[in-house]
């Protein structure tokens, strides 16, 4: 049976949703036990999500 | 406190009904160009040939598709709008107004005649036949295309724009110190550039070099993707040979302002095994492409999925035309209008946080042990 394409592509949207969420969620708390540090956590946070974000967009326009 | 909540108000009708108003008239002008081009088999498919009635899905599918590509006239809504000069090198120079098109779809000029099939001009004969192969690639001759196209357009404008504004803000200080005038707004944003982005990344010892590009950069995605939220319906953004274009200037400044150590951690990474070196080396040297292109894709995707979202859901309304479907639908896209306000702001951020990493990485100096 063939698997069409556009399985792989949700797959890979599903595991890049995944991974902003743990660096969302990962930054939360942080920020929390260290408000003062919000700033740096924020812009470390928006960068790897970027990154992750280019991965599923890859996978989405790829299909 | 009154009179922001009247601005608040006034903001919050304007992206409410701008969406509206131009789904309606990007809607409007699809129809017409449908009736003009019954007889393309291509578009044939949208028809629903047996009862004779359009296919409302395809309809809204074509009139995304539509909004997201690049035009060949400055089209508003209907009536409104003007033509943008064609260029085309086929044996010489050849420069026209897209309002030849007007004509029968076939515009004639020095003899030769040209024919837009899907957003591409195409050399036909007088009655513009178009002929295809197998896979429905039309076969006619495609001659070097560099006209002033609607993202072109924009781009010019906006570069204008710009040069104006900033010019102005620059002059005002040199009568005083306290910004004036726009630059009330845009000093916070500049400086926010300069201290947030820039030095960390990049060093206090040499950002200043990179800060001009930092910032036209910065400002121009910002400015189109909030031009890309307007009626006007431009998408520059979202265009993959514009966001390549803004790579590629990052690509080369980068390699450009390699320093020795930079280009020691690409080819001999130090500090590691040397059987490992090889290996990295050829990691290091896809990295070096990769970056752009992901640079390329991100902004370029999100705005195209930005468009996307927001004009499906406006679809729906038309898929169920009720007024019980249209008002949460309308609020929906309200809510993503305002979302994307966000994106624009975000994407626009990570273009030159990413870059000015690039640029941090190219310069860096590394105290030797």
């Amino acid at each position: 049976m063939e698997i069409p394409e556009i399985v792989g592509a949700g797959l890979i949207v599903i595991g890049a949703g995944l991974g902003i969420g743990r660096i969302g969620g990962s930054a939360m708390d942080a920020i929390a036990r260290q408000p003062e540090a919000a700033a740096k956590i924020q812009t470390a946070m928006i960068i790897a999500a970027a990154l992750i974000e280019g991965i599923g967009f890859a996978a989405l326009f790829a299909k | 406190m009154r009179s922001n909540f009247t601005v608040l108000i006034a903001l919050a009708g304007f992206l409410f009904f701008t969406p509206l108003a131009y789904a309606q008239g990007e809607n409007h002008e699809e129809i017409q160009h449908e009736q003009a081009h019954h007889e393309d088999a291509h578009h044939a498919e949208v028809h629903d040939e047996a009862s004779g009635e359009k296919d409302i899905k395809g309809v809204i599918k074509e009139t995304i598709e539509h909004h997201l590509a690049d035009s060949y006239e400055f089209h508003i809504t209907e009536g409104v709008g003007f033509p943008l000069p064609v260029i085309l090198v086929d044996g010489g120079l050849k420069v026209f107004l897209s309002s030849e098109f007007h004509h029968g779809g076939v515009a004639a000029v020095d003899g030769a005649h040209y024919k837009v099939n899907h957003g591409k001009i195409y050399k036909t004969d007088a009655a513009g036949t178009i002929t295809y192969d197998d896979h429905h690639h039309p076969t006619n001759d495609k001659p070097l295309d560099l006209s002033i196209t609607k993202n072109v357009f924009m781009i010019l404008v906006m570069a204008v724009f710009m040069f104006f504004l900033f010019r102005g803000v620059a002059k005002t200080y040199q009568t005083s110190l306290a910004p004036k005038k726009a630059g009330r707004f845009l000093e916070p944003i500049i400086i926010y550039v300069r201290d947030e982005i820039a030095i960390p990344n990049i060093g206090e010892k040499h950002y200043k070099k990179y800060m001009s590009y930092l910032l036209t950069v910065f400002f121009f995605i910002w400015f189109l993707n909030l031009v890309g939220m307007t009626p006007l319906g431009v998408n520059v953004t979202g265009n993959i040979a514009i966001t390549f274009s803004l790579a590629l200037m990052t690509f080369i400044i980068t390699q450009v302002s390699g320093k020795k150590d930079y280009w020691m951690h690409i080819f001999w990474m130090p500090g590691v095994p040397v059987l490992i070196r090889p290996v990295l080396a050829i990691i290091e040297l896809i990295g070096l492409f990769v970056k752009p292109f992901s640079l390329m894709i991100r902004l370029y995707a999100n705005m195209l999925a930005g468009h996307v979202v927001i004009m499906s859901i406006l679809g729906l309304i038309f898929i169920f035309s009720s007024w019980v479907a249209a008002v949460p639908f309308s609020f929906l896209t309200l809510f993503l209008s305002v979302l994307e306000l966000l994106v624009a702001a975000l994407q626009a951020y990570i273009f030159t946080m990413l870059t000015s990493l690039y640029f941090g990485a190219a310069v860096e100096e590394h105290e030797h042990h």
